[in-house]
C-alpha cells in the first residue's frame, strides 16, 4: 500500500466517522472522499475498510459500479460530452470522437499533463442547446466538431496565463 | 413455530412458515432443480434463475431459492412454463460459459453441468458475444477462471461467513461484472489465506486448487526416491469420492492405493503429528517456566498462519516456532531417514497429501527448507489422491487394507490422529503436557472439554498437580479474531490456543472432496449441517483404536530423539523442525 499522507488520513477518518450513525454508511462516505479528493484508490479503501469493517472487495465493487467514482485522479478540466439521445441525434458522437483524437485519449481516460479527462454523459438536461458540452462546470451550447479544437485551444491559453 | 398451508402440484402440505418455496418443498420431497443458492440460504442473492417456479401470489414465476412461502400458495414445479424457463436460465448461463467441459478439472462435480443434464438445457440455444475473461494462476493454492464463473456468489458468502474476510467480491458491473479479489488481483498479491472455502462451495471449475499431480508424476517418471506422507484428516474422507458414506474411514484402503501408485514408501503424517506434540509441548512448558510469551498459539495450520503474518504481524511471537507435522516429517525423511537409507537428500521427494490447500502455499515458503533442501515437493489435496487412483484403474472398494510402512517412522498415537479435527492438536498435546508436569499418564485419557467439529470458541480449564492451564480453541478466522483481540488489548487469561483456519479444522479443510447434495443422493437431508461432525467421528474412533496415545509413548519418536534430534527443542531439532514469521501487507504495491 501507498503511504497516505498524515492529513490525508485524518481526513478519510473524519469523514467515515460522519456516518456511524448509518446502517448503511458506505455510499455516503465514498461520494464525500470523490467529492473531497476526485478519486478513490486502493489504499484509501483499505483505510475505509479499516473503519468500517466492510470488506475492501466490496468497496472495490460498489466503487467499480457506479461511474460516478473514479480509481484514477481526474483531470484539472473533466470534459463531459452529452451522449443523451437529442445530442446523439445532432452527432455528439462525432463530437466526443474529435475531443478524443485530439487528446489522445479514450473517454473515461486522462491525458498525461493531469490536464483533461474525456468523460462520456447520460442526457445532461441541455437537449434545447444540443449537441451540448459540460466542462468542469461551463456548458457549451450548439457545439460542432468544428469548434472542438478551439474548445481545447481556449482552455490551453488559459492554463498558459494562469502559470 | 406457526405453519402454513400450502399446496405443491395440487397435492396439501403444512410446511414452517418462513422457509423458502424451495426448502419447503424439499421437505415435502420435491428437488426443484437449483444452482446458486446454497447451504440454507448461506448464499441468497437468487442470481442464476435456475430455481424458477410459478406460486399464486406473486407476479411472474419466481427463484424458488428467495421466495417465501405464503398461506394458500399454490406452488407449479413441472408447469410448462415453469419447465420452459428453468431450461432457458440455464441455456443463458451456459451461453456465456467456457463450455471446454472434457479438459474441466470439475467435471464430474460440476453443478452447471449437473443442471444442464436435468432441465434439458439444448446446446447453443443462445448465441452472442461471451464477457472478458480472467485467469489468475500465480498462487501456489489455488486458481481463478472467470471464464467459468456464473456469478452466483457463493464464494464471496462463504469467505465472508467462514473467516469474516470478504477477500472476493463483485467488480465492475453489467455484462463486464467478473469476481475477483480487489483490483482483479491475484490471489497472491491480497491478503488472501488460501485456504481454498471458497473452492468448496463453488459450482463450476471456476475456482480450483492449483493441481500439482503433474510434480508427483514426473518424479516418479525421473526415477526419484519418491516418499508419501497422507495428513489425518485425508482418510476421514477420501472414501466419499469412492461411494462410501460420509465418516467412513479408509485408512487401510488408502495406503493400499498410495502403494499401488508406486510410492516407495508409505507414511503416515501422524509420526510428524507426535513430533510436534513433543516440540510444542516443550515449548508450551518452557515458555511457561521462563516467562515466555503467552498464550502461545498453535501453528499447524497454514491459513491461519497466513492470516496472522497478514493481520496480526504484532502477535507472531505468540505463534510457536513449531513447522506443521508434514513439513517436521519431511525434513526428518530428507535427513534422518535419507541418512538411514544411504540416500542422497537430492534424490529423495517428498509428497504430502493434504486436506488443505494452504499446504501447497507453506511448503514453497522460504523458511521451509534445510541446507538447500526443501522440505516437501508436491502437495496434492484429497480430492487429487483420489483423481491419481481413478485414473490408474484401481478399484478402490476392492482394495485390500494393508498397513503403513513400518520400519523407522511408521508408529504413530491416537494424539496424532486427532490433530486433524478442531480441539484436537489442543488435545493431543494436553495428554503429553499432563504427562511431563505430572510424570505419570492420566487415568482417563481424553480431554472432551476442548472436544467439537465446528467454528465457533470453546475454552477450558485444566488443573494438571496444581498448575491451572487455560485453554482456548477457535477455527474459522471470525473466531480467532476474537481471541487475537483480545490478546492484543492485554485481556487474554489463556496460556494455549490452538487455532485452525477452516472451520471444523482440517476434516473441512480447502481440498477435502466436496459436499454436495445434489451429487450424494443417498446422504441424510441435512447432510451439510452433520458431514463435520461425521468426518470428526472417523478420526476420533481411530484415536480409540489405537493401543499408543499419547505422542511421548510412541517408540518410534524415542527412538528418532535418542538417535537423531538429541531432545526436544535441541539444537538439531529447532535446525530441522522450527521455523520463523514475518509480517506481510495484504496489499502490497504492484510492480
Amino acid at each position: 500500500m501507498a503511504k497516505l499522507s498524515e492529513n490525508a488520513v485524518l481526513k478519510i477518518n473524519e469523514i467515515c466517522d460522519r456516518y456511524t450513525d448509518e446502517k448503511t454508511p458506505l455510499m455516503m462516505i465514498l461520494s464525500d472522499i470523490q467529492n473531497e479528493y476526485g478519486y478513490i484508490p486502493l489504499e484509501v479503501q483499505e483505510l475505509v475498510s479499516k473503519k468500517t469493517g466492510i470488506s475492501v472487495a466490496e468497496i472495490y465493487g460498489v466503487v467499480t459500479f457506479y461511474s460516478f467514482f473514479s480509481l484514477l485522479p481526474k483531470g484539472k478540466y473533466i470534459i463531459g460530452c452529452c451522449l443523451g439521445t437529442a445530442c446523439y441525434v445532432k452527432g455528439a458522437q462525432q463530437i466526443i470522437d474529435k475531443f478524443s483524437e485530439l487528446l489522445g485519449i479514450k473517454p473515461g481516460e486522462t491525458t498525461e499533463d493531469g490536464l483533461f479527462t474525456l468523460d462520456a454523459l447520460r442526457c445532461i438536461g441541455a437537449c434545447g442547446i444540443a449537441p451540448a458540452v459540460s466542462i468542469s462546470g461551463q456548458v457549451y451550447p450548439k457545439v460542432s466538431v468544428e469548434k472542438v479544437p478551439h474548445i481545447l485551444k481556449e482552455l490551453r491559453e488559459k492554463e498558459g496565463a494562469a502559470q | 413455530m406457526s405453519l402454513v398451508n400450502i399446496k405443491i402440484e395440487g397435492v396439501p402440505y403444512q410446511v414452517e412458515s418462513g422457509l423458502t418455496i424451495l426448502e419447503a418443498a424439499k421437505r415435502c420431497g420435491y428437488d426443484i432443480p437449483s444452482l446458486c443458492t446454497f447451504n440454507h440460504g448461506e448464499c441468497n442473492i437468487g442470481s442464476c434463475r435456475v430455481c424458477l417456479v410459478e406460486a399464486t401470489g406473486a407476479r411472474g414465476l419466481v427463484a424458488s431459492c428467495v421466495y417465501p412461502v405464503n398461506e394458500g400458495m399454490e406452488i407449479r414445479i413441472s408447469s410448462p412454463k415453469a419447465v420452459e424457463a428453468r431450461r432457458k436460465s440455464v441455456e443463458l448461463l451456459l451461453s456465456n460459459h467456457n463450455q471446454n467441459c472434457q479438459q474441466c478439472e470439475k467435471n464430474g462435480k460440476c453443478e452447471l453441468l449437473h443442471v444442464a443434464t436435468l432441465t434439458g438445457a439444448r446446446e447453443g440455444a443462445f448465441q452472442g458475444v461471451h464477457s472478458e475473461t480472467h485467469l489468475d494462476v500465480l498462487a501456489p493454492g489455488l486458481v481463478r477462471d472467470t471464464s467459468k464463473c456464473i456469478l452466483c456468489g457463493r464464494c464471496i458468502a462463504r469467505c465472508s461467513n467462514a473467516h469474516g474476510l470478504g477477500i472476493l467480491g463483485f467488480e465492475n458491473r453489467g455484462f463486464k461484472t467478473f469476481v475477483s479479489p480487489a483490483e482483479n488481483r491475484s490471489f497472491n498479491e491480497s491478503p488472501c489465506i488460501q485456504c481454498g472455502q471458497c473452492v468448496n462451495v463453488c459450482p463450476t471449475g471456476a475456482l480450483m486448487e492449483h493441481s500439482e499431480i503433474y510434480k508427483v508424476d514426473e518424479a516418479l517418471k525421473n526415477g526419484k526416491h519418491v516418499v508419501v506422507q497422507a495428513a489425518p484428516a485425508v482418510r476421514a474422507a477420501l472414501g466419499e469420492e469412492f461411494g462410501y458414506p460420509i465418516g467412513t474411514p479408509v485408512t487401510g484402503k488408502m495406503i493400499a492405493a498410495l502403494r499401488r501408485l508406486g510410492f516407495e514408501r508409505v507414511y503416515d503424517v501422524n509420526f510428524g503429528a507426535d513430533l510436534t506434540i513433543m516440540e510444542e509441548g516443550t515449548e508450551l512448558l518452557n515458555r511457561m517456566k521462563n516467562g515466555g510469551v503467552l498464550p502461545m498459539i498453535t501453528s499447524c495450520s497454514p491459513g491461519w498462519v497466513n492470516y496472522a503474518e497478514y493481520n496480526y504481524g504484532d502477535l507472531l511471537p505468540h505463534l510457536s516456532s513449531c513447522k506443521s507435522p508434514h513439513q517436521m516429517q519431511g525434513a526428518v525423511i530428507k535427513s534422518y531417514w535419507a541418512q538411514q537409507n544411504g540416500l542422497d537428500p537430492k534424490d529423495v521427494f517428498v509428497v504430502s497429501v493434504m486436506p488443505c490447500i494452504a499446504k501447497k502455499f507453506e511448503k514453497q515458503r522460504d523458511q521451509m527448507e534445510v541446507n538447500g533442501i526443501r522440505d516437501v515437493d508436491a502437495v496434492i489435496t484429497t480430492r487429487e489422491l483420489a483423481k491419481m487412483i481413478k485414473r490408474s484403474g484401481i478399484n478402490f472398494t476392492r482394495l485390500p487394507d494393508e498397513e503403513w510402512d513400518n520400519d523407522i517412522m511408521g508408529d504413530y498415537s491416537g494424539a496424532g490422529v486427532i490433530f486433524g479435527v478442531t480441539g484436537g492438536v489442543m488435545e493431543a498435546a494436553l495428554r503429553t503436557v499432563y504427562y511431563v508436569l505430572t510424570g505419570k499418564e492420566k487415568d482417563r485419557i481424553t480431554f472432551e472439554e476442548v472436544r467439537g467439529h465446528d467454528a465457533g470458541i470453546r475454552e477450558a480449564s485444566i488443573d494438571i498437580n496444581g498448575t491451572v492451564v487455560n485453554v482456548a480453541i477457535a477455527s474459522g478466522m471470525k473466531s480467532a479474531k476474537v481471541l487475537l483481540d483480545e490478546i492484543r488489548e492485554g485481556k487474554s487469561k489463556y496460556q494455549f490456543i490452538e487455532i485452525m483456519g477452516c472451520p471444523g479444522g482440517c476434516i473441512n479443510g480447502g481440498g477435502q472432496p466436496y459436499v454436495k447434495p445434489c451429487f450424494l443422493p443417498n446422504e441424510d437431508i441435512d447432510i451439510l449441517d452433520t458431514y463435520k461432525e461425521k468426518r470428526a467421528k472417523a478420526l476420533y474412533s481411530e484415536d480409540e483404536r489405537q493401543v499408543i496415545r499419547q505422542s511421548h509413548n510412541n517408540p518410534q519418536i524415542k527412538e528418532l530423539y535418542e538417535k537423531y534430534l538429541g531432545e526436544p527443542n535441541s539444537h538439531k531439532a529447532h535446525e530441522l523442525l522450527h521455523t520463523t514469521y514475518a509480517a506481510r501487507e495484504g496489499f502490497r504495491p504492484l510492480k
